[in-house]
């Protein structure tokens, strides 16, 4: 069965939203969600593949009403919950 | 905008509280992130793409090479291409009647080493829903307008596989350096969205 993150084909989502001069991140809350999920896959907290099926797992009206990088903090906040924060590997 | 401005607020404390449960276990520190991503923005950033899509113009051996394997060709530049985990990088050439796309349906893979963080857009539900179904009207909103003879080939990302477009070189260019030559390729042009 195919997930709402499988997006490809789907109608209904408008035009695109071209920014100029965008900057890497909006907020800094987002630059931190990317830097702490690139350190624990570098620390081999979890793999890639664990991150994208964290993110495929959040229901589909939360993953639609939310951004790019609060999808991504969702993902986050379950691997650790998940994983345990005290069982740290390598450090 | 309140909604929106609530949302990122709640999300902005989530992550204050995350940090520091993070902190707590000694597992990072609010200085090693900034750090990270100060290293990480300064490493990864679309000259890195442009200046392998100037020596594929200038250099034919190269090319040939970039477009059998990426990766090899890539390093030959001193790029490194596995930021988070090993991938494979497929490099498609545009061509007089072809043109190349990238997208990713599925989330938003992309070859962050050559090109920066992605631009909203990319990861958007509108780009990764409409990329593979109507390409052109998606380029329409690029300003980008290839003639009906061209086709279009749409690659979808994943996360063991990420695409770079090679841009047609500019008539005109003969004489032009190779760092003159980076410096017309846009990050979009890497993405497919725009033509150099």
């Amino acid at each position: 069965m195919s997930r709402i993150h499988d997006m490809g084909g789907l109608h209904g989502f408008g035009p695109l939203a071209i920014e100029s001069d965008e900057p890497p991140f909006h907020h800094e809350w987002e630059a931190r969600v990317f830097a702490i999920n690139r350190f624990l896959l570098r620390a081999g907290w979890y793999t890639l593949d664990e991150f994208r099926d964290a993110l495929e797992q959040m229901p589909p009206a939360e993953y639609l009403e939310a951004s790019y990088y609060e999808r991504w903090l969702f993902a986050l906040e379950s691997l650790i919950r998940r994983k345990g924060v005290l069982d740290v590997p390598g450090r | 905008m309140s909604h929106v401005h609530e949302t990122s607020g709640n999300a902005a404390n989530r992550v204050k509280t995350l940090v520091a449960a993070l902190e707590e276990a000694h597992v990072l520190t609010e200085r090693e992130l900034d750090a990270s991503i100060e290293a990480f923005l300064s490493r990864a950033q679309p000259a890195n793409g442009a200046r392998v899509v100037a020596r594929a113009w200038v250099d034919p051996e190269f090319r040939r090479r970039l477009l059998a394997d990426g990766n090899a060709a890539v390093a030959e530049l001193g790029i490194d291409l596995a930021h988070w985990a090993p991938v494979k990088l497929r490099v498609v050439a545009n061509e007089p009647g072809r043109h190349n796309l990238i997208v990713c349906t599925l989330c938003s893979c992309y070859p962050l080493a050559l090109l920066g963080p992605s631009p909203a857009w990319y990861k958007s539900n509108a780009y990764r829903s409409r990329a593979v179904r109507d390409p052109r009207g998606v380029l329409a909103e690029f300003g980008t307008q290839l003639g009906d003879d061209v086709e279009i080939t749409v690659w979808d990302s994943t996360a063991e596989a990420r695409y770079l477009v090679l841009p047609q070189r500019p008539a005109g260019t003969e004489g032009a350096s190779e760092d003159a030559l980076g410096a017309l390729v846009t990050r979009n042009g890497l993405i497919g969205t725009a033509l150099v």
